[in-house]
């Protein structure tokens, strides 16, 4: 199988602090790789480092064995990376429909054959599946922003994968979703990726969720890779439940 | 747009055809105005509204389009050639002042504009070589085109009401392409925009250049309506009215600039009674409806029409969402 | 050598002005994002406040406190009661726009009620000139300095060595978190509107003498704080102070030896460049922040 994303040596401090420290890791074709981390463990500072949000100090990031560090985030979308955030992040003001044939307009050919072409991009009746795919289709002509926090995050995960992205990377997906929210969210994502042989990379706090979604789980604890493994090697380490519980 | 909003287009549509036979010569040269700076503040519009960067420097760019016909014609150019030509112009000038907006924001871009309306302003008023300073450009012919002289107040309607039609339709065509989602997408989310592929950057930069072009273009209608500019035609005071002018109207709603251009031709005439304090209402006016409704005249109507037609429970409040920056 | 030195002096005396007017501008903006476009004008105003109680009989010196007590009561509480706070849940640009809006009904009220004519305003000393090192002084530009300079300091102090001026600067930095250690917000926010309507009002009788007291005053005034606080640094007052000197002194030396048409062309390329190349401003602080 061969590695979808490859990062090595990764460094970033800010200021003297140093929040990603050294840190190598791969990502497989197929797979949902889980990042867990005592809050300050450095989980989304490496995700910012990923996706181009931040410039690393030192190390390199590959996306199918394509050097992409210091590529700006919508370059990165376009080579098929994704991704959702942690904080709501949808466009209030525009529909549901909306919000998604945005996220996929910028992948269909040039700016300027886009400003020609139909207004939709060509995307409508792709948006509706990928809406209907979320069950939000009641909802499809409603304004993001009147959506309620579950069914936003919903959304937030449907744009992620508009474009039919090769990669994707989810920061925090059940934080802050009701428990019926969050089973409806964890069986979309993996009937997703049951579908289609999607790539994952899931930041999370919930451990339940991150057992249950993950297919193998990399542990951060200040800035470095303490532990690796399938979940159920996670949950037995030593060293995974030191960095939880403390001394 | 519902059944309502068509209904009350097509109404404006039929008075603005047919009121200048009820009018005077100052009435058509009033409502002649109400084109030129319809057309100034939908660019504004598309910047600040749409894209949602604020911007200064509208007038500034009404200042470049106006002294560029006026002087190409002068020249000897033909008018056409001129009128394409301030376009290009505030285009090219408006994509060069968009750098600042894409390493700065909302105050910061605002002083930016700022102070290049001042040194537009500046430079119109010093290099007399070129624009004759102080004195202005005096005599702007208005023009002919095809055989059909503009020259009489009502032609000369006639030809910037299609001008604005031309350019209003163009614009909205622009609007409901990907372009506008994306241009909405930029005002709402930035950084979300950034990672679903969208080129912020390009799209800014576009922005900025489209809407100071239609600047340009209505500069361009301006010289010859007026006839005579001077630098102290576009100095700040012109863009912080066009600005009033897309907020008024209600920004972000494509006939906002219509409104908000009417009501700033129309309101020192229907406050005349109040004599010199006009300007004084007018300020209050906005101060008020900054507080009750920020979203302009036509997000009031809408709110109004909303509540009048559906009368069913008022919808949930839009969450807000703190965007940071990068 | 001579005449620089007495245009640095004068340079400074109004660069001492300017950065009363932006130190205001930038506490406002820091502890409720007010951008307050009609700060020029709030310069403006409190020199009619203080003709117009003098025309009542008032002596100068009562006239002039008059003045500040009202500029703190109508610029600096009824400014935040009646345009602000309604605004502050709207954001920052319905805001913008009011400020811009206050401005206009600010200057058409002092042309329509006062006097559309430049009113001459009595100045703090008598204007003799002293030579200092060879150079011709006015006593006026020391006085300006002289009082600028204690209104600094005291503002100083107050913001650094008292309780209160910590209070103030906490809100100023972090509003939740000052919230959470008990400190009344909403008051310290009060102050400050407070503080800047006693700033605008000692900027008014410093310059006013010189500028003459005038409707349109206020245009150039607000632009002179603008670039002050934003070639310094927004989110330091230190930094307006250092902008709003560089700015006197610049503006001054500019006009006498390079080109008077375009001394106003200057402030404006230095601003440009400022916000390209350094936007925190030359004393502000860089804010890395991630999504």
């Amino acid at each position: 199988m061969s590695a979808v994303l490859e990062v090595s040596n990764l460094r970033k401090t800010f200021g003297g602090i140093t929040a990603v420290d050294d840190v190598s890791f791969e990502v497989r074709e197929g797979e949902i790789l889980g990042i867990i981390g005592p809050n300050g463990s450095g989980k989304s500072t490496l995700f910012n480092c990923v996706l181009g949000q931040l410039t690393p100090n030192q190390g390199e990031v590959r996306v199918d064995g394509r050097v992409t560090t210091g590529m700006r985030p919508c370059d990165l979308n376009r080579l098929g990376v994704s991704r959702t955030f942690q904080l709501l992040q949808v466009f209030p003001q525009l529909s549901v429909r909306d919000n998604l044939i945005l996220a996929g307009q910028e992948h269909q050919g040039s700016m300027f054959s886009r400003l020609i072409g139909h207004p939709d991009a060509g995307l409508g009746p792709a948006a509706e599946q990928m809406i209907a795919f979320f069950r939000l289709s009641h909802l499809s002509d409603e304004q993001a922003g009147a959506l309620s926090y579950g069914q936003q995050k919903l959304l937030d995960a449907a744009m992620a994968f508009m474009a039919g992205p090769r990669l994707v990377l989810l920061d925090e997906p059940a934080g802050g979703v009701n428990l019926t929210m969050l089973g409806n969210l964890r069986d979309r994502l993996q009937a997703y990726h049951a579908q289609r042989n999607a790539t994952f990379v899931v930041i999370e706090h919930q451990m339940e969720f991150v057992m249950a979604l993950c297919t193998r789980v990399l542990v951060l604890a200040q800035g470095r890779i303490i532990a690796e493994g399938t979940p159920q090697d996670i949950r037995r380490n030593p060293v995974v439940i030191e960095a939880y519980l403390g001394h | 747009m519902n059944r309502l909003g068509i209904i009350a287009v097509v109404a404006a549509a039929i008075v603005a055809v047919a009121l200048p036979f009820f009018l005077a010569p100052f009435g058509i040269y009033l409502i002649s105005m109400w084109t030129v700076l319809t057309i100034a503040a939908i660019g504004l519009n598309l910047t600040l509204g749409y894209a949602g960067q604020v911007s200064l420097a509208q007038g500034a760019f009404v200042g470049i389009g106006a002294y560029c016909v006026a002087l190409m014609t002068q020249a000897g150019w033909p008018y056409p050639f001129a009128f394409v030509c301030a376009g290009l112009l505030c285009f090219v000038i408006g994509w060069i002042l968009g750098y600042p907006a894409l390493r700065v924001q909302h105050h910061y871009l605002a002083f930016v504009t700022l102070a290049f309306t001042t040194l537009v302003f500046l430079v119109l008023r010093n290099e007399e070589w070129l624009t004759h300073g102080i004195y202005g450009i005096d005599g702007i012919a208005r023009p002919t085109l095809l055989g059909w002289s503009t020259g009489e107040a009502l032609d000369f309607y006639v030809f910037s009401l299609g001008a604005l039609t031309v350019l209003a339709a163009t614009t909205w065509w622009m609007l409901r392409s990907p372009w506008g989602r994306a241009f909405v997408a930029l005002r709402e989310n930035p950084i979300r925009a950034l990672s679903l592929g969208l080129d912020t950057r390009r799209y800014t930069l576009m922005a900025f250049a489209i809407g100071s072009s239609l600047g340009g273009l209505a500069g361009a209608l301006y010289a010859p309506l007026v006839q005579f500019i001077e630098p102290s035609s576009f100095a700040l005071g012109l863009s912080f009215n066009l600005l009033l002018m897309v907020i008024v109207g209600g920004s972000g709603y494509f006939f906002g600039p219509f409104v908000g251009a009417l009501i700033a031709v129309l309101l020192p005439e229907w406050l005349r009674v109040t004599q010199g304090y006009y300007l004084i209402v007018y300020a209050a006016a906005v101060m008020i409806m900054m507080a009750l409704c920020p979203s302009g005249l036509l997000g009031l109507a809408e709110r109004a029409a909303k509540a009048v037609l559906r009368r069913d429970p008022p919808p949930v409040a839009p969450l807000r969402i703190e965007v940071t920056e990068p | 050598m001579a005449s620089f030195v007495q245009l640095v002096v004068s340079g400074l005396a109004t660069g001492a002005i300017y950065a009363l007017i932006a130190v205001g501008f930038t506490l406002l903006w820091q502890t409720s994002q007010t951008i307050n476009f009609a700060q020029g004008e709030f310069v403006m105003l409190p020199a009619f406040f203080i003709l117009a109680s003098m025309n009542l009989g008032a002596p100068f010196w009562l006239a002039a406190l008059i003045g500040i007590a009202l500029s703190i009561l109508v610029l600096g509480l009824l400014f935040k009661l009646v345009i602000v706070d309604p605004m502050l849940k709207h954001g920052v640009l319905p805001l913008v726009i009011s400020t811009i809006a206050l401005s206009l009904f600010l200057k058409e009220s002092a042309k329509d009620f006062y006097s559309s004519q430049a009113q001459p305003f009595p100045a703090l000393v008598p204007s003799t000139d002293v030579h200092v090192f060879g150079a011709v002084v006015s006593t006026q530009s020391l006085a300006v300095l002289a009082v600028a300079i204690a209104t600094v300091v005291a503002l100083h102090l107050l913001l650094n060595k008292t309780r209160l001026g910590r209070c103030m600067q906490a809100t100023a930095q972090n509003p939740t978190l000052a919230r959470i250690l008990g400190i009344p917000v909403r008051r310290m926010v009060l102050y400050t509107f407070l503080i800047n309507g006693a700033l605008v009002a000692i900027a008014s009788i410093l310059i006013s003498p010189i500028y003459l007291a005038k409707f349109t005053n206020g245009e150039t005034l607000g632009m002179a704080a603008f670039l002050a606080a934003i070639i310094g640094g927004f989110n330091q007052v230190r930094g307006a102070i250092l902008g709003g000197v560089i700015l006197g002194v610049l503006d001054n030396l500019s006009a006498a030896y390079i080109s008077s048409q375009y001394r106003g062309a200057f402030p404006l390329l230095i601003l440009i460049a400022v916000i390209l190349l350094r936007p925190q401003g030359l004393l502000g602080r860089i804010e890395e922040r991630t999504v």
